[in-house]
C-alpha cells in the first residue's frame, strides 16, 4: 500500500549508528517510571509501562497511531491533569522524586519538564515576550538585564537567534513553522528545564526545518534528557541514542535505537519497523 | 469490489445533473427571496418612520424684539421676572390692531411657552439685557408649526381646522414680515421632556439611558465574565455544572417584563430603591444582558485554540495565568461583540423600565444615577401615548435617535471583531 513508507523504513537502520557514535557513555536514568497506568474514562490508554529515561539522551517514542505514546509522554509532566477523566497510576520519578507526590506542584515542574508540541504554538505576542514569559512567571530573574540575558542565550540554543535578533518585538506568530518551532523549543529551555518533552515537533514542518530542529536537538542532548515522539522511524533513528516502541498502550520494546532498528527482539517491534503495519 | 459500469453520457445521469442543479438554483433563489423580504420590511419600516419623522427635525421659529424693561424684570431677582408679559408684549407688538381681550390671548398663542423660557435664559445670561431690547428666535407653539409643515391643510373648512382663518392670517403676516424661519431642531436632542412637544426633547432620555446602560455595562461585563470563566475553566463537568448552563439558557429567555417585577419587588419594594431611576434601570437591564454576555465569553472562550492553553501550561504557567495573559486577552473580541450586542438589547428594552417608573413625566435631565429619569425607548412609549398632534412627528423622530444608536453599537460590535479577531 504505502511503498515509499517500507523502502524509507528499511533504509532507516542504515543510519542509525551515526546516531549511536555520539551517544554519551555514562549517562544516568533522569526520569524512571514504573508500572504506568492511564486511564481516560473507560479506555485503558496506557499498560504497565516501565522506563528508565537517561539523562543527556535523546529517547525516541515510536509506534503506529493511538498506541499511547503520547499519552505517557503527557503523563512525564502532569499535562494530563488537565484532562478531567484521566487517572494515572503507577511510579513516575523525576531524579528519585515521585512527580505525582501530592507535595509536588504540577505548575514547577512543568518548569522543570518543559515541552514542545506537535504544532507550533507562539503566543501572539511578541519574540521576546514569547521566551521570558516562563522566566518572569517562575521568578527566575531579578532585572531586567537577567532577563535579557536568558532570553538571548535560549533563543541562541535554539539557533534562531541570529534570524530574529534584529526584531524581538515583532510577533511571535509572524515567524515561518520552521523557526515559530524553535521559537517554542527556545522558549521552553529559557524556564532552565532538566527534561525536555518533544510531541511530534517536527511534523507540521517542511524538511528544511525539520533538519534544522534535529540538529537543534542534537545539541540539546548536552544539557537535558530529550523525549521526542515521533512518527518518523528515520527521525527517530537519526536523532535518538534509546527508542521505546509503543503498540497498543503496552510498551514491547525499549534499548539502544541502532538496536531496535538493526535487531529488534519483539516480533511486534520488527513487523512495524519493516511496515507491515502502522 | 463489484464491477459497476457508469454510462456518464446516459440521458438518465444528464436528467439526474439538471435536477440537482435545479434544487441548487431553488436553494439560492429561496434564500434570495427571504433576504430579500426582510429588506424590504426593513426598508418599509424606516421610510415610513423617516416620512413621519422627518418633520420633528426642523423646528418652526419666529424672530421677534423682546423688551426687557424693568418693570417687568428686576435684575435683584431674575428668577422672579414677569416673562411671560415680555412674551406676549412682543408679539403684540407686532399686531397693534388687535384688541379685543379674546383675540389678543389667541394672538400670544403663536409663541411657544418655550418662548419665556428663551427670553428667561438669555437675561440668565447676560443680565446687562435688563432696560434693553433684545432680538431673539424663538419656537411657534405646535399648531403654527403644523401649519407650516403643511400637516395643517388650508383648504379644509374653517370649522373643521384647529387654526381659525384669523390666526393663519397673523401667521401669514409675520412670514411676510420675512420674521419666520424653520431651522434644524436641536432642541429635540438638547432639551428635556415638555408637555409642548415644540419645545419637548430626548435630552432626558439620552442621559437616562446613558445612566441606566452605564450601570448595566458595570455591573453584567465584570459578572458575566467571571462567571463564563468559572463556567469554561473551572467548573466540574457534573450534573450540577449542567443544570446551572441551562438556565443561563433559560434566563436569557424570560420575558423582559419579569424582570421588571422582580426589580419593582426586590430593589424598589425590599431595598428601597429610588423609582424611576436610571440605577434601578440598569440593575434591572443587567440581569437581562447577563446570560448574553456569559453566553458569549463562554463561546469565545471555547473558541480560543487549544494549543495556546498547552503552550502557557507547557512552560508552567497556573491556571490563572493561562487564563487571564492568555485565553481571555484572545477571547477578548467575541466577548467585547457580545457585551455590545447585549448593550445594544438592553438600550431598546422597554417592559421593565416601565414598571420600575422610568415611563414618569420628567421635564429635566437626570444629574445622577439616583435622580428620576425616562430612557429612550420608554420617552418614545410616553410620546406614543400623547395626544398633541405635534408628538407624532417627534415619536417618529425619536425611534430614529434610537435606531441609530443601536445601528451605531452593532457596527462598533463589528467593527471590534474585525479589528481584534484572529491575530494567533
Amino acid at each position: 500500500m504505502e511503498n515509499s513508507v517500507m523502502t524509507d523504513d528499511n533504509a532507516a537502520p542504515a543510519a542509525a549508528p551515526t546516531a549511536d557514535r555520539r551517544n554519551a557513555p555514562e549517562a544516568s536514568v533522569k526520569i524512571d517510571a514504573e508500572n504506568v497506568n492511564v486511564h481516560y474514562g473507560e479506555t485503558h490508554a496506557i499498560k504497565d509501562v516501565s522506563i528508565g529515561i537517561l539523562d543527556k539522551t535523546v529517547t525516541a517514542f515510536i509506534g503506529p497511531s493511538g498506541c499511547g505514546k503520547s499519552t505517557f509522554l503527557r503523563c512525564l509532566n502532569r499535562m494530563n491533569d488537565t484532562i478531567d477523566i484521566c487517572r494515572v497510576t503507577g511510579d513516575i520519578l523525576l531524579d528519585g522524586h515521585d512527580i505525582y507526590d501530592q507535595q509536588i506542584d504540577p505548575v514547577q515542574l512543568r518548569a522543570r519538564v518543559g515541552m514542545v508540541f506537535q504544532k507550533p504554538n507562539p503566543f501572539p505576542k511578541s519574540i521576546y515576550d514569547n521566551v521570558s514569559y516562563g522566566p518572569r512567571i517562575h521568578g527566575l530573574v531579578n532585572s531586567k538585564a537577567e532577563l535579557d540575558e536568558i532570553v538571548e542565550k535560549s533563543l541562541r540554543r535554539a539557533a534562531i537567534w541570529g534570524e530574529v535578533k534584529d526584531r524581538l518585538d515583532a510577533p511571535g506568530t509572524g515567524l515561518s513553522g520552521g523557526q515559530q518551532q524553535r521559537l517554542c523549543i527556545a522558549r521552553a529551555i529559557a524556564t532552565q528545564p532538566e527534561v525536555l518533552l518533544m510531541d511530534e515537533p517536527c511534523s507540521a514542518l517542511d524538511p528544511i526545518a525539520t533538519a534544522q530542529v534535529e540538529d537543534l536537538i542534537n545539541e540539546l542532548r548536552e544539557s537535558y534528557a530529550v523525549v521526542i515522539v515521533t512518527h518518523s522511524m528515520q527521525q527517530a533513528a537519526r536523532v535518538s541514542q534509546k527508542t521505546a516502541f509503543f503498540h497498543l498502550g503496552v510498551m514491547p520494546e525499549y534499548d539502544d535505537t541502532e538496536k531496535i532498528f538493526s535487531s529488534p527482539s519483539d516480533k511486534r517491534t520488527q513487523d512495524y519497523i519493516t511496515g507491515r503495519f502502522g | 469490489m463489484t464491477d459497476i459500469s457508469v454510462d456518464w453520457a446516459s440521458p438518465a445521469i444528464a436528467d439526474r445533473v439538471k435536477k440537482r442543479h435545479r434544487a441548487d438554483l431553488w436553494l439560492k433563489g429561496g434564500g434570495m427571496a427571504a433576504l430579500g423580504f426582510a429588506l424590504l420590511m426593513l426598508f418599509i419600516l424606516v421610510a415610513s418612520l423617516v416620512s413621519t419623522g422627518a418633520d420633528a427635525f426642523r423646528q418652526t421659529h419666529v424672530t421677534l424684539d423682546f423688551d426687557v424693561s424693568e418693570s417687568r424684570v428686576s435684575p435683584d431677582d431674575i428668577f422672579k421676572g414677569n416673562f411671560r408679559a415680555i412674551v406676549n408684549d412682543a408679539i403684540e407688538a407686532r399686531f397693534p390692531e388687535v384688541t379685543s381681550r379674546s383675540d389678543r390671548r389667541t394672538l400670544t398663542g403663536i409663541l411657544s411657552n418655550g418662548a419665556q423660557g428663551a427670553v428667561r435664559d438669555a437675561v440668565f445670561a447676560d443680565p446687562s439685557l435688563i432696560g434693553r431690547s433684545v432680538t431673539l428666535t424663538v419656537p411657534v407653539s405646535d399648531p403654527y408649526d403644523q401649519l407650516m409643515k403643511g400637516l395643517i391643510k388650508r383648504d379644509t373648512p374653517e370649522a373643521n381646522r384647529r387654526l381659525k382663518d384669523n390666526q393663519i392670517a397673523w401667521f401669514d403676516q409675520l412670514q411676510a414680515a420675512g420674521l419666520v424661519s424653520k431651522p434644524i431642531n436641536w432642541a429635540l436632542l438638547s432639551n428635556a421632556d415638555s408637555r409642548f412637544p415644540e419645545i419637548a426633547g430626548l435630552k432626558g432620555a439620552l442621559w437616562g439611558s446613558f445612566y441606566a446602560l452605564l450601570v448595566c455595562f458595570l455591573i453584567s461585563f465584570p459578572v458575566g465574565i467571571a462567571a463564563a470563566i468559572y463556567l469554561e475553566e473551572f467548573a466540574p463537568k457534573n450534573r450540577l455544572t449542567d443544570i446551572i448552563e441551562i438556565n443561563i439558557n433559560n434566563l436569557a429567555a424570560v420575558p423582559s417584563v419579569v424582570f421588571g417585577l422582580l426589580a419593582l419587588a426586590v430593589f424598589i419594594g425590599w431595598f428601597g430603591m429610588p423609582r424611576s431611576a436610571p440605577l434601578v434601570g440598569g440593575i434591572t437591564l443587567s440581569l437581562m444582558t447577563l446570560p448574553t454576555i456569559i453566553i458569549a465569553t463562554r463561546a469565545s472562550l471555547k473558541g480560543v485554540p487549544p494549543s495556546i492553553r498547552e503552550a502557557a501550561l507547557g512552560v508552567g504557567a497556573s491556571k490563572h495565568q493561562v487564563v487571564l495573559t492568555h485565553v481571555l486577552p484572545l477571547a477578548m473580541p467575541g466577548i467585547l461583540t457580545g457585551t455590545i450586542i447585549g448593550l445594544a438589547q438592553a438600550l431598546g428594552e422597554t417592559a421593565p423600565l416601565l414598571l420600575i417608573g422610568m415611563n414618569a413625566f420628567i421635564t429635566s435631565a437626570p444629574e445622577s444615577l439616583f435622580q428620576p429619569a425616562t430612557a429612550l425607548p420608554t420617552q418614545i412609549f410616553i410620546w406614543a401615548d400623547s395626544p398633541e398632534r405635534g408628538f407624532v412627528s417627534r415619536t417618529s423622530a425619536a425611534i430614529l435617535v434610537l435606531l441609530t444608536f443601536l445601528i451605531a453599537m452593532n457596527t462598533l460590535a463589528v467593527i471590534l471583531r474585525r479589528r481584534l479577531e484572529r491575530r494567533w
